[in-house]
């Protein structure tokens, strides 16, 4: 869909920026809720225009802060007056800036004022936030201060966890401060009381704006706020985040936008500039670092030291196998006994907070940690980061960064622990961008089909909808700006028939007209099914690993129910058989059997344990670093720079091949044992790259150079065929420029996402969405396989028949953007047209080995199915011949 | 429609294997039908036809296209092999109902690929009656050269059996991967079908509700592939 211009602001929209100078005075470690609010000293700022002056702080608020001697920042006060005028806004804050109060003190004010009269059931202020521990968190230290103000002020969480029976009491009788998450708010908003709930709303604050916004359950949010603000018209919106890159997307999300054809219309923004920079070290060790992998085992000593030489550290990775495994490895050389935690989203949430008190209580020296630790909650005194293997984006280094020392005005340590040679490129890249204070910049985002196919069901659950009202309010949220109306009828048509070409389930309708032209749902048990479903986070199925004591196999398992350790990805546990070994939650594991939903584990005291590969988080490389990665190693001055075995690696790369310019694409062949290897290195991170290694494997096997399979990496791709690809292109029956030509983008593409797991992941995750496909709830799963309808089967069916399906469309757009990534495929593809470096070579370039050494470690794509079951095919009969001659 | 003159099916030493029940021999395709040469007939197994529409009556809107996919695929096969008999072996529609939500243009199809040859609804527990409209003959079980052709195959040690009902599949674990699809499995006396229908799953031929039919010994299985059936060891597969 059409996306509108993104424009600088308009003249009303006001720019207030007030900086702040880190006070040496401020050092002072504070209580949280302190930490949260003020600051002794008035900073020195510095305004675009010249200050307004402030109408006075009620006397209980102004006494609070009088009592601590702190004033309101200028940031807390500029926020007061835009809330005066009902402008919403945006907070653009670093952590430690005192955002939560900032945003939260409007409200206050204005309750405590009483300013407004009540007509609907009394809900004044309603904060979203991305997680249910931060609306927690918050609740916590929002009450504190509140009881010290004296104010009369109810607030309370309503997110999953939350009762029943609360949960159903709090739609007659809400708190004046509702803490919730995107689903709860679209659950509410599903109910015919809806008008009611929201009819005294004044103020939404979302926080962490800057995670949640660019993603599908952004698009959901963003679509509920658009209710709201017609349940509510007079609502504002205060959006806090950290610094992002290209604010202006999400001005434009927080307000409505009114001419969607017309330029984007942008919130008020306020501005604390950063506090003290962050100091970034790149970790060099005394073992020489490895050419492939991401553990950066060979650095767990000086890691270790590190730890020790800190009060408390926060040790990210990118993936839960590197946690486990850095857990272990650390806990091997942990002589001292420091108490050292883990932390990852497949462990049991009650282990999870465990070790969340632990932190917070300062018993812990460190955690090893994934993503699940990036956003918002304090968990303690961290004075130290450590990044283990690059950490793949600017803006996640310095999130994670924030994560160490939540005070404006003392300088974060953070320590980067490269996991390979490329990643030392990558790391300093990393720490060049933070040290500018760049941004990954995302792409814009345009709504998604299924989570506007959802959204649609929920507003006919609440009530009957007239179709041209609703278009009209969807599209006044920002991510819909640009949603044609044929795309939203085909939605509809989508929620009540499935939308087939074939018309034939007009007669079974969801939605049906009434006299006055709206739709309604046609009966009860669609509004169940909507209450069943909603949600944009659809989790891969996952089984629960539970303990049990010693080995004997299912027999033992029947009997025996230990305690669960956590989740793992159904298709690694397929993987296992019986005997196998792997690390999970820090302990070594045997794998024992599978039952129904669960995965039997007992200790194992294995050496060399098989590590899980599950998934859970890779990131792939931003294309804001992958351009100064690419940059830094176009430009031989800045290599001295560099650990010694890096710039004699790259001196080396020199001599035997060559060092592609900034702006083109190295492309070297060579033959290697009794193959031909082909290695690109285009720099546009492992989702892009596997891509086009599969499109690049159909090209080369059309042409008949007998391609065998490929790996890829964040930096490079390798194909290996049995041809030689070298003569193939010296005897002109192969061009590099046609096989990299941009219309393997068009049948190609097709031809293989016809068969592409990935794809049909991609399709799975959109049926859900959009309600097509039931999710799976836990229990219920049993016997599910002869009775559920695989998505697999569903997409083949709708290619087939058709292929112009809004599902298909949707799924589409969410693999161009997503584990495809075509969108940045393409922009590669347009980039080096003309401008690919060929190098034949006699033998492996020195920079070829590293993705080289990760056949074998990395999974071989190109690998046909089909020969899995002819080869076993083979062994049966193997045995069987074998058989007639003993 | 001209769904009776397919494209060529490539000829590959896996796209059929031969399967012996009882000392008769017959030739098991990879799309999970089975041919009977000496009788000249076509054997398939759940169809389920009109599946996707059951679940839109009640408001699961699947794509309605299942019937159209699994009468082409039955229609290359009847090209291929052009059986003077077609027998399905129940659970042909997904319920009772299903006949009259057939779109007229699927219900032409079938017409087509009944003319000249014999057609058999054998009933199964979703198809307990078959709408006159689908034409053909309708019994609960057959006999045919002393093989007996039926839905639900009888618990024990029962030979001389043809059936279908369970959609075995089965689980490979082999070279590092984990491969799941339908599947023949029988011992040589007696062989249940896999699930022909588009829109059907599959249940593990080590699930318990299998035991009852076969002794652990002489299980011979053959997975479907894209491109072939494939004969399997027993000893690869696992349960889900």
């Amino acid at each position: 869909m059409p996306k509108p211009k993104l424009n600088v602001p308009r003249k009303s929209a006001k720019n207030q920026e007030t900086a702040e100078q880190p006070s040496a005075k401020d050092g002072v470690r504070r209580p949280r809720s302190a930490a949260l609010m003020a600051s002794t000293a008035e900073k020195k700022t510095r305004r675009t225009r010249a200050p307004r002056v402030s109408e006075p702080l009620p006397a209980a608020i102004a006494a609070w802060f009088a009592k601590r001697g702190w004033k309101p920042r200028p940031h807390q006060l500029a926020l007061l007056d835009a809330a005066r005028e009902r402008r919403s806004t945006l907070l653009i804050a670093p952590t430690g800036a005192g955002k939560t109060l900032a945003g939260f003190l409007p409200s206050l004010i204005s309750i405590h004022n009483g300013e407004r009269k009540k007509i609907g059931a009394g809900l004044f202020t309603l904060y979203i936030s991305p997680l249910k521990a931060l609306a927690a968190d918050v609740e916590r230290n929002l009450t504190h201060p509140i009881e010290e103000m004296g104010l009369k002020v109810r607030t309370e969480t309503r997110t999953g966890d939350t009762s029943l029976a609360r949960r159903q009491r709090q739609r007659v009788k809400p708190p004046q401060i509702m803490l919730t998450t995107p689903e709860q708010v679209a659950l509410l908003l599903s109910h015919p009381d809806a008008p009611y709930l929201f009819a005294d709303l004044d103020t939404i604050i979302l926080d962490e704006l800057h995670a949640l916004a660019a993603s599908k359950r952004g698009d959901l949010l963003a679509l509920d706020l658009a209710r709201l603000r017609k349940i509510a018209p007079n609502v504002m919106t205060i959006g806090l985040s950290a610094t992002v890159a290209r604010p202006s997307e999400l001005r434009g999300y927080l307000v409505a936008q009114t001419e969607p054809e017309a330029e984007t219309r942008l919130s008020d923004i306020v501005t604390v500039k950063g506090g003290a920079k962050p100091v970034i070290e790149i970790l060099e060790a005394e073992n020489e670092i490895p050419w492939t992998g991401h553990t950066a085992r060979y650095a767990m000593r000086e890691v270790y030291e590190a730890i020790g030489a800190h009060k408390l550290s926060l040790v990210f990775v990118n993936t839960r196998m590197q946690a486990e495994f850095a857990f272990q490895e650390l806990w091997r050389i942990n002589d001292d006994n420091l108490p050292i935690g883990l932390h990852h989203g497949s462990l049991e949430a009650a282990q999870r907070k465990k070790v969340e008190a632990a932190m917070a209580e300062g018993r812990l020296r460190a955690v090893v940690a994934t993503s699940t630790l990036d956003l918002g909650i304090d968990w303690g005194d961290v004075d130290l980061v450590i990044h283990l293997g690059a950490p793949k984006g600017a803006s996640r280094l310095l999130q994670r960064i924030g994560r160490a020392n939540h005070r404006l005005d003392e300088p974060s340590q953070a320590i980067l622990v490269p996991g390979n040679r490329f990643e030392v490129l990558e790391c300093r890249a990393a720490q060049q961008a933070a040290e500018a204070g760049d941004q990954d910049a995302t792409l814009s985002r345009v709504g998604a089909l299924d989570v506007l196919a959802q959204h649609v069901l929920g507003m006919a659950c609440q009530a009957p909808f007239n179709p041209d009202a609703l278009f009209d309010e969807v599209r006044s949220a920002l991510p819909y700006a640009g949603l044609t109306r044929s795309q939203f009828d085909r939605t509809v048509d989508f929620v009540s028939t499935g939308g087939y070409a074939l018309k034939s389930y007009e007669r079974f309708a969801k939605l049906r007209p009434a006299d006055d032209g709206k739709l309604r749902v046609a009966n009860p048990r669609i509004v169940q099914q909507y209450r069943l479903n909603v949600g944009t986070i659809v989790d891969a199925p996952h089984l629960k690993v539970r303990l049990v004591s010693g080995r004997g196999g299912k027999k033992n398992i029947a009997r025996i129910g230990g305690r669960v350790l956590g989740e793992i990805e159904e298709h690694f546990a397929e993987q296992l058989t019986p005997g196998d070994t792997f690390v999970f939650a820090g302990q070594v594991l045997r794998f024992e059997g599978i039952r129904d939903t669960e995965v039997f584990v007992s200790r194992a005291t294995a050496e060399d344990p098989m590590v899980p590969s599950y998934d859970g988080g890779k990131f792939p490389l931003s294309t804001h670093l992958a351009k100064r990665v690419r940059d830094m190693l176009s430009d031989p001055s800045v290599w001295s720079g560099l650990p010694n075995p890096v710039a004699n690696w790259l001196e080396l790369q020199t001599e035997r091949s060559v060092i592609p310019a900034p702006d083109e694409v190295l492309i070297e062949t060579f033959p290697r044992g009794n193959r031909h290897f082909l290695v690109a290195y285009p720099f546009e991170g492992r989702l892009a790259h596997q891509t086009l290694g599969m499109l690049l494997t159909r090209r080369l096997d059309r042409i008949g150079a007998k391609p065998v399979g490929f790996v890829a990496n964040d930096y490079a791709l390798a194909v290996w065929a049995h041809d030689d690809i070298s003569s193939l292109i010296s005897h002109g029956r192969l061009s590099l420029e046609e096989l990299f030509d941009e219309d393997m983008l068009g049948d190609d593409l097709d031809a293989w996402l016809a068969e592409s797991a990935l794809m049909k992941r991609t399709f799975r995750l959109s049926a859900v969405i959009a309600g097509l496909i039931e999710r799976r709830h836990p229990g219920k799963v049993k016997s599910g396989r002869q009775v559920t309808i695989s998505t697999d089967l569903i997409y083949d069916v709708l290619r087939r028949h058709d292929p112009g399906h809004l599902l298909l469309e949707a799924a589409w757009a969410d693999a161009a953007t997503g584990l495809l990534d075509i969108k940045r495929l393409g922009a590669f593809l347009a980039r080096i047209k003309h401008r690919i470096r060929h190098q034949t070579l006699d033998h492996v370039s020195p920079l070829a080995v590293p993705v080289l050494l990760e056949i074998g470690v990395e999974l071989v794509y190109g690998q046909d199915r089909d020969a899995i079951l002819r080869d076993a095919a083979d062994e049966l009969i193997r045995e069987a011949t074998g058989d007639l001659r003993t | 429609m001209n769904m009776l003159k397919p494209e060529r099916i490539g000829l590959d030493d896996f796209a059929d294997q031969p399967v012996l029940v009882c000392g008769k021999t017959f030739v098991a395709h990879k799309s999970g039908a089975l041919y009977w040469p000496a009788e000249k007939a076509l054997i398939v197994s759940d169809l389920h036809l009109e599946k996707g529409s059951s679940y839109a009556v009640r408001g699961q809107m699947l794509p309605p296209y299942d019937t159209r996919e699994t009468l082409h695929k039955l229609a290359i096969l009847i090209d291929r092999y052009d059986p003077e008999t077609v027998i399905c072996l129940g659970d042909s529609l997904h319920d009772p109902a299903g006949a009259a939500r057939m779109d007229a243009a699927d219900v032409e199809s079938l017409r087509m690929l009944q003319e000249n040859r014999d057609w058999i609804w054998i009933t199964g527990n979703h198809d307990p009656s078959i709408d006159r409209m689908l034409a053909g003959h309708v019994i609960p079980e057959i006999v045919v050269g002393g093989i007996a052709l039926r839905h639900e195959p009888h618990a024990g040690a029962c030979t001389h059996e043809i059936a279908g009902h369970f959609h075995p599949a089965a689980r490979l674990v082999f070279h590092g991967t984990s491969l799941r699809r339908p599947c023949f499995v029988g011992n040589r006396l007696r062989l249940v079908m896999p699930a022909f229908g588009a829109f059907t799953g599959g249940l593990n031929i080590l699930d318990v509700a299998f035991e009852p039919l076969f002794d652990a010994d002489g299980l011979d299985v053959w997975m479907l592939g894209h491109e072939g059936l494939y004969p399997v060891a027993p000893r690869l597969l696992r349960e889900d």
